[in-house]
């Protein structure tokens, strides 16, 4: 295949940004997206002579990436106006080149949210996320002295409705697609997952309050229901969570 | 309490109130207006009844606050949704993973404002603030004719865009109370979707049916 | 031999842990939070041991590269975690499980790590149910379990297809608390480049900001490297592209002791490799030899006709197909021990029998699975494997047979440790994959993710203790000392050294050099000339890269490049160590094959009398070969028999 790119460039998060157009030929439809950048960049990097563009950094892209197999949320990019691709279900290291078509044009993009300012090129920084789990996404247990696992049994339900919402792998798909660029979705997964087991329904409630005013004062957007979270969410996450999240903080709130 | 109504949840459930206080607003404007169809007599009756009556003194300007209180939350919240995102895309391909209203709520509610605004001069101005008005039903049939054609359109192009509001208010409105599950979500699609469509449908049909009767 | 002392306590293998824990010595509250301990690495160990050692009440600085400890490649692991719950009822035991374990390890795990493993592993799953982790459960609402290879009994809990993802989630989570109460400072996007010692003792790092490619310097009164394994030095693995051996190495070279580098696990069932551009290998859950046949044609004809595409694996007939496995080992068929098919794999595309178009790729038929048990109990059982299967290969399996082959997955090498799991340099620790300890020359499936989390929740906060307790008096270090500075300045001129070079081929393009050599001489099965000729080769190959590497762009900023460098400058010296210890070790055990040491038909022989040792590998210098410390294997308990699985 040969393709292409229009891609983001922005050598930090002071410096302006613009898209660079780059030509790439012979690219296998079975290799993915990220190894097609790979070879993007090996071209960029072995065919840039003039020394002062190298050192200025002139050639290859940076990107976020590591697991390559779509389970520890680190890549992701705005591809042709679709978050990790045009492809469902897939974070962008999983969505493959088939996906494209000989003599495609792909504009690629990095996330954009107030919160998630960008790093360099396509790659962004994403604590945000933590700083909302460290808000309270987590269940106060030392380490130690916590009752026999099967102590508590767990309705299979309500077991499986928590790891549904668990899956969520905080890659900020759901941030990067919404159109208001709200985190609803990734909180509500925490909660929601927490608040569905008894182990997390004790600090349910505190939980949800810290949580959503912790999302607030990063400046994340606020949610309008569109759900192209869930559709872009790798992992398929619900935005039935969400509806749990809102319930979760109402009842806080009325009780405290 | 005012630490809830600043979070995003809160402005939210505002939000979610409001519309529905709104929703059930419009299901008694549209079954009053079909009244329309029976006749001046029972449509005169009915509206001054709605003009006299105390529960609709206390209503009106509740209403009035219910739409001031959405209107006022809506551009706040939309503030904030631009201000999260200070760099636009520059392809943005969302047709495949959202509904065209979920994502045009404020442009639709800036049209239905603007309907209303049009709506509100040619009913409400006359008949609280002129004493030119004598029976409620030739007023609002007066305006329906092929000489004010331009009206029907205006009528039915807003029913169209309320409905296409509401289409997406409607499940929203649910959503963000927190009364939605897996199950659920399916019902209040296809609950609102009927809801829609009967407003919609409802407020159009009211111009055509007597644009119809006026040249057959 | 005398520098080896690796602490074992006295009294019979199950009261040892115990006496331990009885006689160390303990350190005040008031004291603990005079205290600070670096950990690198926020995987299960490392964001376990951060976790539990912040509640006790240190002060802990957390390092990782990824841009959230969430990220660690802990995440990848899909089948499960195992332990000695019995809730089967099915006669397991803390005693079953360690000697599960030591024997899957070839008997080359020490006892007594072992047992401790067995014995706190049951704490596990009790800490992460309570931590919200959504373990698979049955409808009468308790834990469910699977069975895993390696065992007979149903040990291995689960969640879903993402246990590692859900377990790492839960430290993550008490890592997180511990952030917000203050006791861990989060260090995120950090590479760590060199561990500082301050009189023999370590005592701080020396990291790269990659955000900002600043050099920092941090100190401690102990630090803990919990930094994964080094899988990656064969380019192709199923390790994340980040995970490298740069912490451990620069320990190495600092003094800790290397302990049986060349034990590697090659997992059988992976997709195989299809392209040149190829970055990562993909694993296939090992449950699908549950049920699924591999096979490969009888003659060379049908072979040639595949790769031309000519003809389709189904269109083979039954009677021209080498169902090898079950020829081979009649008893355990598809169901061997990991090495063994994938030893078994290579076999048969060495001689020529591989149906990709590289040649290097069996398959995998669940043709008579569909047929004995129905497509929809299939799907249920694999859908998701076959889904993802599908995703990258583009064909359906449930048609057409997959195609699996070998790849590189997990290190049981690593940082010698005692059973402290103190390295060799006093007041450095090394937990999870990064160390050696506890999965001798070969690693039971579900059993590294216990391993990690054993050693992060309820070893090391022990352990540490006892050395901690002598350093109440040693305040908080200034890192203005000179020993920082000269570790600062080393690590800088590595840097701009490695700038210098400006030649003409791409970190990438080394690396994929390294991995061919690893994966020639060092991979599956190893000889001596092999082996002397790829040490030879690497040789030159590090030359070749200190002379010819090209970094584009500056140091002072977000470098990619500059940090695969710097990774892969490690893995190249890491390479030739080991195809030493490889060298060195003239018997088969476990992942280690060596061609001179097998039976008549081929089966892997192990030489318990020469080489039942730890080898711990000396660094003694640039140019100099490293020494050899052995550390005898005593077995007290686990009586020493071969493997067969006829």
């Amino acid at each position: 295949m040969n393709l292409t790119l229009k891609i983001w460039r922005q050598k930090d998060s002071k410096t302006k940004g613009n898209f660079e157009t780059y030509q790439i030929n012979d690219i296998s439809p079975d290799c993915s997206f990220l190894e097609m950048l790979d070879q993007l960049n090996e071209k960029l990097i072995s065919e840039q002579k003039d020394p002062v563009a190298f050192s200025r950094g002139d050639c290859g892209v940076s990107f976020d990436h590591d697991c390559r197999e779509g389970i520890c949320g680190m890549c992701g990019m705005f591809i042709n106006g679709r978050a990790h691709g045009p492809d469902l279900g897939v974070t962008t290291c999983q969505l493959h080149m088939r996906k494209f078509k000989d003599g495609d044009t792909i504009v690629v993009e990095p996330w954009r949210a107030k919160p998630f300012p960008i790093i360099k090129d396509l790659v962004v920084d994403r604590t945000a996320f933590d700083k909302i789990i460290q808000a309270g996404g987590y269940v106060s247990v030392n380490t130690g002295g916590v009752p026999d696992a099967n102590a508590i049994p767990v309705p299979k339900n309500r077991a499986d409705e928590a790891m549904d919402a668990a899956a969520c792998i905080g890659c900020g798909a759901c941030v990067a697609t919404c159109k208001n660029a709200s985190a609803m979705l990734f909180v509500a997964a925490k909660v929601s997952q927490l608040a569905l087991l008894p182990q997390g329904a004790v600090e349910a409630k505190e939980r949800a309050i810290k949580m959503v005013r912790k999302m607030d004062e990063l400046g994340f957007g606020n949610c309008t229901n569109t759900g192209a979270c869930e559709v872009e969410c790798p992992k398929e996450v619900s935005i039935s969570h969400i509806a749990r999240l809102n319930r979760e903080f109402f009842l806080s709130v009325l009780s405290s | 309490m005012s630490n809830f109504l600043n979070s995003s949840i809160g402005k939210k459930l505002i939000m979610s109130i409001s519309g529905l206080f709104l929703i059930a607003f419009l299901l008694v404007h549209l079954t009053i207006n079909l009244l329309t169809l029976a006749g001046p007599e029972t449509f005169n009756a009915a509206a001054h009844f709605m003009g006299t009556n105390i529960v609709m003194k206390i209503m009106e300007p509740m209403l009035a606050l219910g739409f001031l209180v959405h209107i006022v939350y809506s551009l706040i919240l939309y503030a904030q949704n631009l201000a999260a995102r200070p760099v636009r895309y520059k392809v943005i391909n969302q047709a495949e993973t959202s509904s065209w209203a979920s994502r045009n709520m404020v442009f639709l509610g800036i049209v239905i404002l603007a309907f209303l605004g049009i709506h509100l001069v040619n009913y409400f101005y006359k008949i609280k603030f002129t004493n030119d008005v004598t029976s409620e039903y030739h007023l609002v049939v007066g305006l329906f004719t092929t000489e004010y054609w331009y009206y029907i359109a205006i009528y039915v192009i807003g029913a169209i865009f309320l409905g296409l509001h509401l289409y997406h208010a409607f499940q929203s409105a649910f959503q963000t109370l927190g009364l939605n599950n897996s199950k659920w979500r399916a019902r209040w699609n296809a609950i609102g979707l009927i809801y829609s469509l009967v407003i919609a449908l409802g407020f159009s049909f009211i111009p055509l049916y007597f644009l119809i009767s006026e040249l057959v | 031999m005398t520098k080896i002392n690796s602490k074992i306590p006295n009294g019979p293998v199950s009261e040892k842990w115990l006496n331990y824990k009885a006689g160390c010595k303990l350190v005040n509250p008031s004291n603990k939070r005079k205290l600070d301990i670096i950990v690198v690495g926020t995987g299960l160990a490392g964001a376990s041991a951060a976790a539990s050692l912040s509640e006790l009440g240190y002060k802990v600085k957390a390092f990782c590269y990824q841009d959230s400890p969430r990220r660690a490649h802990s995440i990848a692991a899909q089948g499960g975690i195992n332990a000695a719950k019995n809730y089967q009822n099915d006669g397991d035991s803390v005693y079953r499980l360690f000697y599960d374990t030591v024997k899957g390890g070839d008997y080359r795990a020490r006892e007594a790590n072992v047992y401790r493993l067995a014995e706190v592993s049951n704490n596990i799953i009790d800490q992460c149910v309570a931590q919200g982790v959504p373990f698979a459960r049955d409808y009468g609402g308790l834990l469910d379990n699977r069975s895993f290879g390696g065992a007979q009994v149903s040990r291995t809990f689960y969640a879903r297809g993402q246990t590692g993802q859900q377990l790492l989630l839960g430290a993550y989570s008490a890592l997180s608390r511990q952030v917000a109460l203050g006791g861990v400072e989060l260090f995120t996007r950090r590479d760590m480049l060199d561990v500082v010692l301050v009189d023999g003792k370590a005592r701080g790092i020396i990291v790269r900001n990659l955000k900002t490619g600043e050099i920092e310097k941090h100190s401690a009164h102990a630090v803990v490297l919990a930094t994964g394994g080094y899988g990656n030095v064969f380019y192709l693995s199923t390790n994340a592209m980040g995970s490298n051996i740069s912490p451990a190495w620069q320990a190495y070279k600092k003094g800790a002791f290397f302990g049986n580098p060349c034990f590697t696990q090659i997992h059988p069932t992976c997709i195989p490799v299809h392209g040149t551009y190829q970055s990562k290998l993909t694993l296939m859950s090992e449950s699908l030899r549950n049920d699924g046949r591999i096979w490969v044609p009888k003659n060379m004809e049908a072979v040639e006709k595949i790769r031309k595409k000519e003809i389709n694996a189904q269109d083979i007939p039954e009677e021209e197909r080498d169902y090898y496995l079950e020829r081979r080992y009649p008893a355990f068929g598809n169901l061997v021990p990991r090495d063994v098919a994938s030893r078994a794999a290579k076999e048969r595309c060495d001689a020529g029998y591989g149906v990709n178009q590289e040649g290097l790729a069996v398959y995998l038929d669940f043709k008579d699975a569909i047929n004995r048990l129905g497509k929809d109990v299939v799907e249920a059982r694999y859908g998701n494997l076959f889904q993802m299967y599908e995703k990258i290969v583009d064909e359906n399996p449930y048609q057409t047979p997959m195609m699996i082959y070998p790849a590189v997955h997990y290190t049981m090498g690593g940082v010698w440790v005692d059973y402290e799991l103190m390295t060799s340099i006093p007041g450095l620790y090394c937990l999870g994959e990064a160390n050696f300890s506890d999965h001798g020359a070969n690693r039971l499936g579900a059993s590294a993710l216990m391993q990690g989390l054993a050693d992060g929740y309820f070893v090391l906060p022990y352990t540490i203790g006892n050395y901690l307790a002598s350093e109440i008096h040693t305040p908080r270090f200034k890192t203005d000392m000179p020993e920082f500075e000269k570790a600062a300045q080393d690590v800088n001129n590595r840097i701009n050294t490695l700038m210098e070079i400006k030649g003409t081929q791409t970190v990438d393009s080394l690396h994929k050099k390294l991995g061919h050599i690893m994966w020639e001489y060092c991979g599956m099965a190893r000889n001596e000339e092999g082996l002397k000729l790829g040490i030879k080769k690497i040789q030159d190959l590090k030359a070749e890269f200190w002379k010819d590497v090209k970094i584009p762009e500056t140091t002072d900023i977000f470098n990619q490049e500059l940090e695969k460098a710097n990774r892969v400058a490690d893995f190249i010296e890491l390479g030739e160590l080991m195809m030493r210890d490889a060298l060195n070790r003239k018997e088969s055990c476990g992942g280690h094959f060596r061609e001179e040491s097998q039976t008549e038909d081929g089966e892997a022989k192990r030489n318990d009398a020469d080489f039942a040792y730890v080898a711990a590998w000396e660094y003694k210098g640039e140019n100099a070969e490293p020494e050899l410390h052995k550390e005898d294997l005593k077995f007290e308990v686990v009586e020493l028999v071969t493997r067969n699985y006829k």
